[in-house]
């Protein structure tokens, strides 16, 4: 597809790096899907639906950049939503997320508590400030909130809060967040390879799984098309949590 | 090489997972991302867009650098088909080092790409780059030499001769055709770079009829690449010449690393239909000329 125009109809400011976007245009995605947002004359960059019609960017780099230099009124290029969205699966769930992570995982969780599934979740920021969508997450069910310096809730990453809750009684845990926060997590649970849905960030250029900027070694998963979202049973052995490869194909 | 359907240049061939990958699903062979001198980024995004009857790419070339590509390509061997590196350069200089810098089962010469400056088909439009480029390679290698030739020129058969005068053990054809798209609703070129490199469906009857010319003109094989999809239009391409088939785009299906088994297995269906070996079948074409 072509990218599809969506004009920008609100801004919201979750923090001061933080913005929500939401278009004119329904994205209508399968929570854990993303897309490929134009910011024309700038860039193509992926990324992670938060509402149905909108997504949350953190201010990172050069395309987010200009993406903060938008208002309402403004347009954007969007292809998508694309790639493997989280599935939800039984009952009980627990998300885990960590910093802008949690953007997708609002959408699940709105989604699954309107399916009748109990939803729990542990988000880890870097601070008080840092903190994103409280809101969202205490209407769905339990919220535990960790901060790296205490300012708020438990001090540590997400991970550290799992002590608080008997893992087990989950039926599914999706994880959303840095590389090492969402490894831990699984680390943390032997055993549940298979009840957990991890959503994976690499270096996307094309989206369609052709170019291969984001496959994963060894296996050679196309994160793009078969992610971002994986089980965490086809992460075990991989590249997952030790490293990356940037634009050229260099690993980092 | 077992089948002769195999993954083309710049279509997952990054890491040696992914080249490894394609060859357990039935790929013949698998050529590698184009590989040069220093590592780049490539273009700025877009870098892909979809068109009528196919994609339109300006990747810009990127890579690690040969100096880091080495354990892809053994990585990639352990899927049991012959790697062959993809290298591109500005000259014969280029070309040379990364050759020399490369252990693989054969190269193949990038003179073709149609969106990257002072590279591919800006040289590779002329018959004596194609010819001199091809001698440097052939000089300091042991391995197979294929030249990848572009079909943005009047006429493809005198780079194929090039390629062949030059010491050449193939040629490969097409590379992408010169292609633009434009965003209405700001009017600006969608891709990154403006204008990049159409490929799939649109342009397979621009390589069955390279293709079939070079087949007529050359000695050595040709194999083909444009748009081919599935096992029939692999059929076509043999048809009109070609000893090989390269698959690139059509990756991007819902088939995915699939379609190397279904290419592969509906032409030997179709071979056995008609009781006959696919060498009979290369350049069946031309009998009718």
């Amino acid at each position: 597809m072509r990218p599809k125009n969506a004009r920008i109809v609100e801004i919201v400011p979750e923090t001061p790096s933080v913005r929500t976007i939401r278009f004119d245009l329904a994205l209508d995605p399968v929570p854990g899907q993303y897309v490929m947002i134009w910011v024309r004359g700038v860039d193509e960059v992926p990324m992670s639906i938060s509402y149905r019609n909108g997504i949350t960017v953190q201010l990172v780099g050069e395309a987010t950049s200009a993406i903060f230099d938008l208002e309402v009124g403004d347009s954007l290029g969007i292809r998508g939503p694309l790639g493997n969205g989280f599935s939800i699966v039984g009952e009980k769930i627990l998300l885990v997320g960590g910093g802008v992570g949690a953007a997708p995982l609002a959408l699940l969780g709105e989604t699954a508590r309107e399916r009748g599934v109990e939803v729990s979740t542990l988000l880890g920021f870097r601070c008080f400030d840092d903190v994103i969508f409280r809101n969202r997450f205490e209407r769905i069910g339990d919220l535990v909130i960790a901060t790296d310096d205490g300012s708020e809730g438990i001090c540590g990453r997400a991970s550290a809060g799992l002590s608080c809750l008997n893992i087990q009684e989950f039926d599914q845990i999706y994880l959303c967040g840095p590389e090492p926060m969402m490894a831990d997590v699984i680390g943390r649970c032997p055993g549940m390879e298979t009840k957990i849905q991890a959503s994976i960030d690499r270096y996307f250029k094309c989206g369609m799984g052709i170019c291969g900027s984001c496959c994963i070694d060894p296996t050679g998963i196309r994160v793009c098309v078969e992610g971002p979202v994986i089980r965490s049973d086809r992460l075990v052995g991989t590249e997952f949590g030790r490293y990356r490869r940037g634009p050229s194909g260099l690993k980092k | 090489m077992d089948n002769p359907v195999i993954l083309a240049a710049g279509i997952l061939g990054t890491t040696g997972a992914s080249l490894r990958r394609a060859a357990l699903a039935g790929a013949g062979g698998v050529v590698t991302k184009s590989v040069g001198v220093v590592p780049r980024d490539g273009h700025r995004g877009p870098t892909v867009v979809q068109v009528e009857g196919g994609l339109l790419n300006a990747m810009g070339l990127p890579n690690p650098s040969y100096r880091n590509f080495q354990e892809e390509i053994d990585i990639g061997r352990g899927g049991g088909a012959p790697v062959v590196a993809s290298i591109f350069g500005s000259g014969p200089r280029e070309f040379v080092e990364v050759a020399e810098g490369l252990d693989a089962d054969g190269f193949e010469l990038n003179l073709s790409c149609p969106h990257a400056e002072r590279y591919g088909s800006e040289i590779g439009c002329e018959a004596c780059n194609v010819e001199e480029i091809t001698r440097a390679v052939k000089e300091c290698a042991n391995v197979p030499i294929w030249v990848k030739l572009t079909p943005n020129v009047a006429d493809v058969v005198s780079l194929g001769l090039a390629a062949q005068r030059g010491g050449a053990d193939g040629v490969v054809a097409i590379n992408t055709l010169r292609a633009m798209a434009i965003d209405v609703e700001s009017g600006r070129p969608i891709l990154g770079n403006r204008f990049g490199g159409l490929s799939g469906p649109a342009i397979k009857p621009v390589a069955i009829r390279c293709v079939y010319d070079l087949a007529s003109a050359l000695d050595i094989p040709v194999i083909g690449v444009g748009g081919v999809s599935n096992w029939m239009d692999a059929a076509e391409m043999i048809m009109a010449g070609a000893a090989g088939v390269q698959v690139g785009t059509a990756l991007g299906s819902a088939e995915g690393y699939g379609i190397f088994r279904s290419i592969t297995e509906g032409l030997s269906a179709y071979l056995d239909r008609k009781k006959m070996a696919l060498e009979e079948l290369v350049g069946f074409a031309r009998r009718f000329s």
